[in-house]
């Protein structure tokens, strides 16, 4: 590995000659031949020049060698507050440049050109502006220069910083994410920010930006390499948009579909439309809240009719939650969610979209839940919880942990079909079935509480129950609130059993199934005492055989290439 | 009818003894401070301000009085693959942690601890509710538990 030459590596290669470099020849017939010859011709050039056929470049960026990022990036990254500046001096100078244009306009004498003028600073002064550009300018180009990265066969890694250096180094088999995100001013650009996800608090290693083709063909190829897949890779393959105009690619990559046809199934597996999406937010809970502090408000000032002061609490809440819809509502749009080979892809957001790419084994639990609002259209919402955390929020404006934000039931046979494979078969889905919808009676599969246990569980008791499907465990809950956790064994971190004083006179006992962290908590309360603890039995075990035999973080590592 | 929780085929390791004095040391100290936060209703010159007192040194000693059995009550047994941990009297909570699950391992020391000899052990895995700390181990107990765990958590490597 040729590191040490650092900043005359592979990455210092000549950007004009990039230009006129003619982009390989890409025949899918040739692929595997074809698959170390090109690293000669590209492997040298830049990352993504601005408006040239980034995807044929991006496979040679996976070639263990530096590279740096879109040139772009400084005034992406930083130079929105730049232009910001910019415009804040030009509106106070408006008066100034109307004056140069419309003399005799008039402007207020005592500004800060008039006093340069007048004291005869003008060459330092602008001397003093060049310089400051000049600084701004070296010290992007430096900032720039020096931020490279690189992806092997083992790890990621990114070297960034010109004063204080950092250098993030993360295991390939240790991904539980790769996350695409195209903010509006950066998609004009053509530029893309890739997100690897780690475990661990702030642990993701972040490339911002890259060419909007690069990134997604430097997933597909940071994906290969993780799977442990002994596929060749398939350099270029991709190289669909780079003929056309620079207008054409950049409209063609604006207006084109979240998920790539060649990567992925061409079509989302949910169809979330418009209209279902704004019924789901009118039906959610939030709506049930407005419409409580309404009838307060007009209670009160019936009983209290002088006291209208009711109405100044009630605006900033209805304000908070109208942000909340319409934040929902922006970010739910054009929601797409895909199988590949290498994982689930969700994919959502109108003007700043995000989209990503969650590998096998990486969903540590499943929640699928059912406010009471959605009972009357038969809506399920699809939640999970992962180690990674994308630092994008995600679709509903939460972490990236809402992967169905409304689907019907079909809809959340398909995505579970996605999360967890072993629910594709049909027997499994059709236990998930029960656990969703079915009301609980004594041979549907599910060991129930058993009747005492209505003291503590008025509405549900019947349906309270946990049963132990394909490789997972399903935790029924809630009669108002409908509720189904799923817990793949291999994912299980520990297993708890609880009684306190009351569950013991009822000889009740809770489970709990310790996962990662998130927004699911798989707990079960009141069910009987022996049930429990034969199911904490079976379950420790079941856990530590799954564990041993899981393959998922090489996920590919056991088929053929 | 009642049915407390048990896993009666397991032989479990209890905490050492001296783990009680410890305890009892750290009440004590709990005891005075509690005491101590009674002191201002003495100095507004409330007319109860010793039943205050009387109360709040009461509710340390009854606690006191079922330190022991509740450090009875904590245990541990190594099986062939997991970690079981259990405690509570009246709350019971068990826990199976695989050993493949593990991701460090804590050993901690307090300056009453050390001068008992003894240590605390914690057993960390990627879920925060796994929450296993085993209190009041020997010293060298502890040191043996934890090269024993991590040596059997790498021979059992799992992903997260």
């Amino acid at each position: 590995m040729s590191d040490e030459q650092y900043p005359s590596g592979p990455v210092a290669g000549p950007a004009p000659a990039a230009n006129s470099a003619p982009a390989p020849e890409t025949n899918p017939g040739t692929a595997p031949e074809a698959g170390p010859a090109p690293d000669e011709v590209v492997a040298r050039t830049p990352a993504a020049l601005p408006g040239e056929p980034v995807t044929a470049l991006a496979a040679s960026l996976s070639d263990g060698e530096w590279h740096r990022l879109h040139p772009a990036s400084p005034l992406l990254k930083g130079g929105i507050a730049l232009l910001a500046i910019i415009g804040v001096i030009i509106a106070n100078l408006r008066e100034r440049l109307i004056e140069m244009f419309v003399p005799q306009a008039g402007y207020g004498a005592g500004d800060p050109i008039d006093l340069i003028l007048e004291s005869g600073y003008l060459l330092p002064a602008i001397g003093a502006v060049l310089a400051v550009l000049v600084v701004l300018v070296i010290g992007f180009y430096v900032s720039w220069r020096m931020h490279t990265f690189r992806i092997t066969d083992e790890v990621v890694e990114v070297r960034s910083g010109v004063l204080f250096r950092t250098n993030r180094r993360a295991r390939l088999d240790r991904i539980q994410g790769i996350n695409i995100v195209r903010p509006v001013i950066a998609r004009l650009f053509g530029a893309a920010k890739l997100e690897v996800n780690q475990a661990g608090q702030d642990a993701n290693v972040k490339l911002e930006y890259l060419g909007s083709g690069a990134a997604d063909d430097l997933r597909r190829e940071i994906l290969r390499l993780a799977s442990g897949s002994r596929a060749v890779a398939q350099h270029g393959a991709a190289a669909t948009t780079a003929e056309g105009s620079i207008v054409d690619r950049r409209l063609g990559e604006f207006l084109a579909p979240e998920l790539d046809p060649n990567a992925a199934e061409p079509e989302s597996v949910v169809k979330l439309s418009v209209g279902r999406l704004l019924g789901s937010i009118a039906l959610s809970g939030g709506t049930i809240f407005l419409v409580l502090m309404i009838v307060a408000v007009i209670v009160t000032s019936i009983f209290a009719s002088e006291a209208l002061f009711g109405l100044i609490g009630v605006i900033p809440a209805a304000l908070g939650i109208g942000t909340f819809y319409v934040q929902r509502f922006l970010k739910s749009l054009r929601y797409t969610i895909a199988g590949t080979p290498d994982g689930v892809r969700v994919g959502f957001g109108l003007l700043t979209t995000s989209n990503e790419t969650l590998p096998p084994g990486r969903i540590h639990s499943v929640k699928v839940s059912q406010p009471i609002l959605w009972r009357t259209t038969g809506w399920w919402e699809v939640k999970v919880n992962r180690a990674g955390h994308s630092s994008a929020s995600g679709a509903a404006g939460q972490q990236n942990t809402t992967i169905l934000p409304v689907g019907n039931l079909d809809d959340v046979r398909r995505v579970l079909g996605l999360v967890l494979p072993e629910f594709s078969a049909e027997e499994a889905l059709a236990m998930a079935e029960t656990g969703m919808i079915g009301r609980g009676t004594d041979d549907d599969g599910f060991a129930n509480s058993p009747r005492r246990a209505r003291v503590l569980r008025w509405f549900s008791w019947r349906r309270n129950g946990f049963a132990v499907g394909p490789g997972s465990v399903l935790l029924r809950k809630g009669k108002i609130w409908r509720e189904l956790v799923i817990v793949p064994h291999p994912r299980l971190q520990s297993i708890a059993l609880s009684q306190g004083p009351l569950q013991r006179r009822l000889s009740l006992a809770a489970v709990y199934l310790h996962t990662v962290a998130g927004p699911i908590t798989a707990q079960l309360g009141a069910i009987d005492a022996d049930t429990a603890t034969a199911f904490f039995d079976d379950v420790a075990a079941a856990a530590v055989s799954a564990s041993s035999t899981d393959t998922s973080h090489r996920w590919r590592s056991t088929e053929d290439a | 009818m009642s049915t407390r929780l048990d896993l009666p085929t397991l032989a479990w390791h209890r905490v050492s003894p001296k783990y009680l004095t410890a305890e009892f040391i750290g009440l004590a100290v709990t005891a005075l401070v509690v005491a101590g936060a009674t002191i201002p209703l003495h100095l507004f010159g409330w007319d109860y301000a010793w039943w205050a007192t009387a109360a709040a040194v009461l509710a340390v000693l009854v606690y006191a009085a079922f330190t022991p059995r509740r450090i009875r009550a904590i245990g541990y047994v190594l099986r062939d693959d997991d970690l079981v941990f259990r405690k509570g009297i009246l709350f019971q909570r068990f826990v199976a942690v695989p050993y493949g699950r593990m991701q460090l391992i804590d050993v901690n020391r307090g300056p009453l601890l050390r001068a008992l000899g003894l240590s605390d052990l914690k057993f960390v895995t990627a879920a925060a509710s796994t929450n296993v700390i085993i209190p009041g181990l020997p010293q060298h107990e502890a040191d043996e538990l934890r090269d024993h765990l991590v040596a059997l958590a790498e021979s059992r490597r799992a992903g997260l």
